[in-house]
């Protein structure tokens, strides 16, 4: 029992970095804006905040400056797309592989750094409850905050006028012009808070997640939250129970080992993808869940004057 | 790095202009060979030009382990000879095409010596052998031989004996956790001299396995070690290249041991010793078998505690001190040829008798080692059975 309870603990670790990330790609995708470049703002993000936990010994300022690498690569990829009309594919792409060459590159000093020793979190009196205590309540803050960041996204796209604005801008951004609204800045805006929740994501991998920084540490989870928000077909909470799904499948694929059967690992590794593809067969059969969730300008670039 | 395309660029154009004589261009010294030269025969490098050696390393030199073992070896190197030599090294060569490609070009630049520091460069070295008589290849850990290229290896389950028997010593839960990589028999032998060594202290242990099926990859090494702690083990041992595992242990109040390079700095609560790789007297010896013209292919060696190229170090201070002598004398023992490491009885996981009393596992025994001993849970992958 208990293992399984360390079980349900490592997965929402390993979820909670999906779900960071892949809640700032929704923004994105919200406001129609496709970022494949998640990968490379993560690693970005992950030696700025790693970096700057060396230099300062402060979780958040890591937090902060992985947020702000991730904020001004998205800024500078929003720019493209958005004002020069790149192909969003090409250059989110484009942003990825730079991403994971300018960390690398960035990081070299810090490849044999260690981080100083961090407290174990504990809630009082709930983290003592036997089996469930170890399994919810002795995570790093940034495990509930991001079951907060999904009610608060929840809350802001389907009960306020911004989150109203931000999802026209992603359906139809003409009529949203039309009507007065500065499509351009908005999907800069979305894309801007899109990637620093990126970064941030990015940040927790090299600070809480696995405290050091090598390159190419991100691993693929940036392309992971990307196949996430499609497989959550657009929406917040299943985002979140996504990350778990697929967190759970990665630490699952260890435990099975550890307990003698042999799944073979390269097969839980395709799971994520294969599920997403699957999901993307599904809700392409039946329009009616397209037409409900998915942005209808998705990818499309937005001609102001036309 | 353009230079070195057009480099490339131009040699299969003169490759596929006339493949016969390319393949003597292809061996020529420094100058891009714009057309195939006809030089029957290479002309002997004038005499005080440095001896050119190149390293191929599959992760980054930072990697803390493996990699970075190697180049404390070339590193070594350097020092010994001093300008009689020229060291370059290309990092994080994946083992792909990529690697003929990069291995290609380190002879095509004119070096004579050319490392591979990894398995997976075998066949893309052979391949480069045949075309580069006149470049002496060294390729680590593998099998396979030319005239002009030998394979060296080190003992590393040496290291992971040694670090079985502190393992068997500190655990309390009498589980031990080992973060394994790919399943060759290498890894595999590891494996089970660990749990020799922790059931020659106490036969009580148990040692459970976890694949990542890579050699480096921190994040996954992570969550496989946290499984394993989460699974009971509270010592755990690793085959992977980076120091995850023991900044896991750290991290989750366990121990856990350095591999390939001293960890101690990553991981100073959780560190009972590091199992390391000192490949600086070989790199030493090729190169003065290079220098010295006494270098011959077809040969491969297999260094261990006797050559100086295992050691167990930076053992914790809380290991008892019996442990500690007992460590020593392990040492002692295999460099004197007086203890031996694969020495029956030793019982398969179905209770098979593997080594009969006081047979002696000879080294194409340990190279073909693909089964866990008893005491190892789970199966090896890609085992039928």
């Amino acid at each position: 029992m208990e293992s399984y309870a360390l079980l349900l603990a490592a997965t929402l670790n390993a979820g909670t970095v999906l779900a960071i990330a892949a809640l700032g790609l929704l923004i994105n995708e919200k406001a129609g804006i496709v970022n494949l470049g998640a990968e490379g703002m993560m690693l970005c993000a992950a030696i700025a905040g790693f970096a700057a936990v060396v230099h300062t010994g402060s979780d958040l300022a890591g937090f902060a400056a992985g947020m702000g690498a991730g904020a001004l690569l998205a800024a500078i990829f929003g720019v493209l797309v958005i004002w020069l009309n790149t192909n969003q594919y090409a250059t989110g792409l484009a942003l990825s592989l730079f991403g994971a060459g300018f960390s690398a590159f960035a990081g070299i000093k810090y490849v044999q750094e260690k981080l100083p020793e961090r407290p174990q979190f504990h809630i009082p009196l709930l983290g003592d409850i036997p089996l469930l205590g170890p399994a919810l309540f002795r995570q790093h803050p940034m495990v509930y905050l991001a079951m907060f960041m999904v009610a608060g996204l929840i809350w802001f796209l389907y009960r306020t006028r911004g989150g109203l604005v931000l999802r026209s801008v992603g359906e139809s951004p003409e009529s949203a012009h039309a009507l007065g609204y500065p499509v351009r800045r908005i999907r800069l805006g979305a894309v801007v808070a899109g990637g620093a929740l990126c970064g941030l994501a990015g940040a927790y991998i090299a600070v809480i997640y696995t405290p050091l920084w090598v390159e190419g540490m991100v691993a693929g989870k940036g392309w992971i939250a990307l196949a996430l928000t499609t497989f959550a077909t657009w929406r917040p909470a299943r985002v979140l129970l996504g990350a778990y799904l697929f967190g759970g499948v990665t630490m699952l694929q260890f435990h099975l080992q550890g307990i003698g059967v042999n799944v073979p690992s390269q097969f839980l590794t395709m799971l994520p993808y294969l599920a997403t593809i699957v999901v993307l067969a599904l809700i392409s059969r039946n329009p009616a869940w397209i037409r409900v969730n998915m942005p209808a300008s998705l990818g499309k670039p937005f001609y102001p004057g036309s | 790095m353009t230079d070195l395309k057009k480099r490339s660029l131009l040699k299969v154009a003169a490759l596929s202009a006339a493949a016969a004589a390319a393949l003597v261009a292809c061996g020529k010294k420094e100058e891009p060979a714009p057309a195939p030269a006809p030089a029957p025969v290479a002309a002997p490098a004038p005499k005080p030009e440095p001896l050119k050696i190149a390293f191929a390393y599959v992760g980054p030199v930072g990697d803390g382990g493996w990699t970075f073992a190697h180049d404390n070896g070339r590193k070594a190197l350097e020092k010994e000879f001093g300008d009689k030599i020229v060291t370059s090294f290309v990092e994080k060569v994946p083992e792909s095409a990529d690697a003929e490609r990069v291995i290609r070009d380190m002879a095509a630049q004119g070096n004579k010596l050319i490392f591979g520091t990894t398995f997976g460069y075998m066949e893309p070295m052979l391949k480069v052998a045949a075309d580069h008589k006149d470049v002496k290849f060294e390729h680590a850990t593998g099998y396979k031989q030319a005239e002009n290229m030998r394979t060296y290896d080190s003992r590393t389950y040496e290291g992971a004996y040694m670090a079985g028997v502190i393992a068997g010593k500190m655990t309390k839960s009498n589980t031990l956790g080992v973060v394994a990589s790919i399943p060759i028999p290498e890894v595999v032998r590891n494996i089970n001299s660990f749990t020799l060594g922790a059931q020659s202290v106490n036969p009580k242990i148990k040692t459970k396995v976890v694949w990542v099926n890579e050699w480096f990859n921190p994040p996954k090494e992570t969550e496989a070690a946290t499984s394993l702690i989460n699974g009971g083990a509270d010592v755990l041992f690793q085959n992977t290249d980076s120091s995850a595992v023991l900044q896991t242990a750290e991290k989750m109040n366990k121990r856990a041991f350095g591999w390939d390079s001293d960890m101690t700095a990553y991981g100073p609560k959780a560190h009972l010793g590091s199992a390391i790789i000192n490949w600086g007297p070989y790199y030493i010896k090729a190169t003065r078998d290079a220098l010295e013209g006494k270098w011959t292919g077809n040969t491969g060696v297999w260094w261990g505690v006797k050559e100086g190229a295992i050691d167990m170090v930076s053992i914790a201070a809380d290991v008892p001190e019996e442990t500690k002598t007992k460590i020593a004398e392990i040492k002692k023992g295999l460099t004197d040829g007086t203890f031996t490491i694969w020495k029956g009885p030793i019982v398969g996981q179905d209770g098979k008798e593997i080594l009969a009393k006081d047979a002696v596992a000879d080294d194409k025994f340990l190279g073909g080692v693909n089964f866990y001993i008893k005491g190892v849970e789970g199966k090896v992958p890609g085992d039928k059975k």
